[in-house]
């Protein structure tokens, strides 16, 4: 058993660390969350060149890293600075959707993509879920028409992160069958700006930018498609499956946040003559945050280390690990929240930002309750 | 044992229905049931509908306008308020300063305030926390000093609800910095024009306007808009608590809230069927609505004795934990019936021009109002204060 990072692992891990304390302050973030895409480019283009997108991808890619614990590692430290940069969204969901699933090799048309990508040149966001979908992955009812040497696209998509400000959009939609199946599912590539494309923005409550889009018959060319025809269920599950991991210790460095600035809380807050931290009744609380933040931990781990393996077991501990965040995460968060009072809820205090973060991850992906019955399905399979 | 209202007292529910269903404007009740907020002008014009109905003030005597309602009645009235849909009543001066004033002011100032709070005239807001002292309120340090016919204020108060709105101000503040903390306190009415007030927004985390800082520097109040005697004002802050928390349960809202997950998971898809029917999210639902049927059994119970003339005491304690963790569940269950459509900005993703590119009806405000909603446990004593209230009062000489 080792449960030491690796040398390398351990040197981005330091020097993302450093990087976020000197130069991602509350006030850059609140800053950065007023800009019309939702994020701040400079601090996209610094992450770039620290390594960090190409931390999440594979080798055979032109990264260097994109294991379940480099995707972790990266994770961990972007969560517990609160960082809403679109990392999640740009990086690991379209970048490991443009990395394949192993069998299905790299265009040179996606290779270039995941290049200026890495590079930090593009921005990207990934058009799935509809209003039926609910954190269903194959429940797809977009149809994409073939007609001749075209494919016409028609659909909707809800809650797309990163929309507004994507250079390129990548759509999933059904070439055959019936919404639920994992057969007949394709990826194209569409422009943000094409006949036939709308969408409506707004910010999100946590931070970053989201879009609603109608597709109506936007007509594209076949070379659009992003591997092979009808047959995307396994990148997408495999790629949500790496967004799930990301998700989970993201959630897990903000839990440690909020656990962090509850414990300094209760130390300087004077009431009765005495720091609250002397009441027991509050210290057991915290003692209880502080087990469910290393039962949290070890739920990233076990996550994060089967990444690689068989779909059947990646996805049951992925789904025991998000249920377990679920749980634990809105614990903490409203403990924490709670344990401060009223200066919580102000949207200036670090621990809103935070809190809004764990609580919000729940509902990408899949909240606690859909993660319990995907781990039950998966069990009973 | 009779769990049924009596005849006069559905006869009065259905009096109340039939006002609401005519006179409740649709803006004001689309605005409320989608969590949106109806601003000053919403407010001021519920409030006019009331007072013409004379139904502004279900508290007061009659001798000074009020409706002269048991407590059942009020129960029954605020039920179908919420039921129907129809705006909070603002509660700062009708509910909190007016019995004060009623028993302890003297009769210029019930002459003077009581009528301007029915009239709306006055706009009143609460200032009693303040940065370093929230659950330990006696703590307080806003200073009035005596200057002849005027005190001098200074010190700043915080978490002001509403305060943006407001014309008129209550204050405690510290008269007397050598008495012990409670003592010194005196109660003062402030005029919110007066040179040297500033008000200063706070914004919360889902993005509202709702609460204040308010400075006070030099300001000059006159000495006969102090309330009751000085240095007593800590008695009738006590007695201005006790109507604070009267539908401390929020037996309405919490039905309303249940109601509004049940329509939304109606609607919401979840592999083609309906969420509701889901049978974990079923199960998390009814456990909220079974918990919800005792509580409001418990608050009925309190009600009817208080209706009798008995005073509640440590129930009112269990009535707000109790009562703010069922509230909290329901915002909780909401969040997760919306589902990815639970992470936009309200005010940005309300149906707007364009359906087809919209938040399902119902879905964008229900985090806002999760997270707006923590503080239900925190305002008007802590729970933790309030289980203190418990403990103390239950195991009180036994350890």
């Amino acid at each position: 058993m080792n449960f030491q990072l690796t040398e390398e692992r351990q040197m981005l891990q330091d020097s993302l660390r450093r990087f976020l304390r000197d130069r991602y302050s509350v006030a850059a973030r609140n800053q950065a969350l007023t800009d019309p895409s939702g994020y701040s480019p400079e601090i996209w283009g610094q992450l770039a060149d620290l390594g960090v997108i190409g931390a999440l991808l594979p080798e055979a890619a032109g990264g260097y890293g994109g294991a379940g614990f480099d995707i972790a590692t990266v994770f961990e430290e972007l969560g517990r600075a609160g960082v809403v940069e679109p990392v999640l969204d740009s990086a690991v969901l379209c970048g490991v959707l443009l990395c394949g699933s192993g069998t299905d090799p790299i265009s040179p048309r996606d290779q270039k993509m995941i290049d200026r990508l890495i590079a930090g040149d593009l921005q990207l966001a990934f058009a799935h879920g509809e209003p039926a979908s609910r954190y269903e992955r194959t429940w797809i009812e977009t149809k994409a028409v073939d007609e001749g040497d075209d494919i016409l696209l028609t659909g909707r998509k809800s809650v797309v992160v990163n929309a507004e400000a994507a250079d390129l959009l990548i759509v999933a939609a059904r070439e055959a069958g019936s919404p639920g199946d994992r057969g007949g599912l394709s990826l194209f590539c569409v422009r943000p700006d094409a006949p036939g494309l709308r969408m409506r923005g707004s910010a999100l409550l946590a931070g970053g930018r989201a879009a609603e889009m109608e597709l109506d018959c936007v007509r594209l060319s076949k070379s659009a498609r992003i591997g092979a025809a009808g047959n995307a269920a396994d990148r997408i599950e495999g790629t949500i499956a790496a967004a799930e991991v990301a998700l989970a210790a993201e959630t897990l460095g903000a839990m440690e946040t909020a656990v962090r600035l509850t414990m300094d809380y209760l130390t300087t807050r004077q009431q009765f003559g005495r720091p609250i931290g002397t009441f027991q009744a509050l210290q057991h609380r915290v003692a209880e945050m502080l087990i469910e933040l290393e039962q949290a931990r070890s739920a990233v781990i076990n996550a994060a280390g089967h990444l690689e393996d068989l779909p059947l077991v990646r996805d049951r501990h992925i789904a025991a690990a998000r249920n377990l965040i679920g749980r634990t995460g809105r614990h903490i968060a409203e403990e924490a929240i709670q344990l401060h009072g009223g200066i919580a809820m102000t949207a200036e205090y670090e621990l809103a930002h935070i809190a809004k973060r764990i609580v919000l991850a729940e509902h990408r992906f899949g909240d606690a309750d859909t993660q319990l019955e995907r781990f039950i399905d998966l069990t009973a399979a | 044992m009779d769990l049924n209202y009596s005849t006069e007292e559905l006869a009065f529910r259905a009096e109340v229905r039939a006002f609401l269903e005519a006179k409740l404007p649709q803006d004001l009740l689309d605005a409320v049931r989608l969590g949106r907020g109806i601003g000053k002008e919403g407010h001021d014009r519920w409030h006019q509908i009331l007072n013409d109905q004379g139904w502004l003030a279900p508290t007061w005597p009659q001798q000074y306008g009020g409706c002269g309602w048991n407590a059942v009645q009020r129960h029954i009235f605020e039920e179908e308020c919420c039921r129907a849909h129809a705006p909070r009543i603002v509660p700062f001066g009708l509910t909190m300063l007016a019995p004060v004033l009623q028993k302890f002011g003297s009769d210029a100032q019930r002459a003077y305030f009581l009528p301007k709070i029915l009239s709306g005239e006055h706009w009143w807001c609460q200032g009693y926390s303040e940065p370093g002292a929230g659950s330990d309120l006696a703590s307080l340090s806003t200073r009035a000093v005596r200057d002849g016919d005027h005190y001098i204020v200074n010190g700043q108060k915080t978490w002001t609800t509403l305060g943006q709105f407001a014309n008129w101000i209550f204050c405690l503040v510290r008269t007397d910095p050598q008495a012990k903390q409670q003592e010194g306190i005196s109660f003062l009415l402030i005029d919110m024009a007066t040179p040297g007030i500033e008000v200063r927004p706070i914004i919360l985390l889902d993005g509202t306007h709702e609460v204040n800082e308010v400075w006070f520097n030099d300001v000059r109040v006159p000495a006969e808009n102090l309330v009751g005697e000085e240095n007593k004002g800590w008695t009738y802050a006590k007695y201005l608590l006790t109507h604070e928390r009267t539908n401390i349960a929020g037996v309405g809202f919490s039905q309303a809230g249940l109601e509004a997950v049940k329509r939304l998971a109606r609607h919401q898809l979840h592999r083609g069927r309906p969420l509701i029917e889901n049978p974990h999210f079923a199960a998390r639902l009814a456990r909220a609505e079974i918990d919800l049927m005792a509580m409001s059994t418990t608050n009925l119970r309190i009600i009817s004795a208080a209706a009798q003339g008995q005073a509640p005491g440590v129930e009112s304690s269990m009535l707000k934990v109790k009562g703010t963790e069922i509230r909290q569940e329901i915002n909780d269950l909401a969040r997760r019936a919306a589902g990815v459509y639970a992470l936009p900005f309200a005010s940005e993703a309300v149906a707007g021009d364009n359906n087809a590119l919209s938040s399902p009806e119902g879905s964008e405000a229900v985090a806002a109002q999760y997270f707006n909603n923590r503080k239900l446990s925190i305002f008007g004593g802590s729970n933790e204060i309030q289980k203190n209230i418990i403990a103390k009062v239950s195991l009180g000489g036994r350890t």
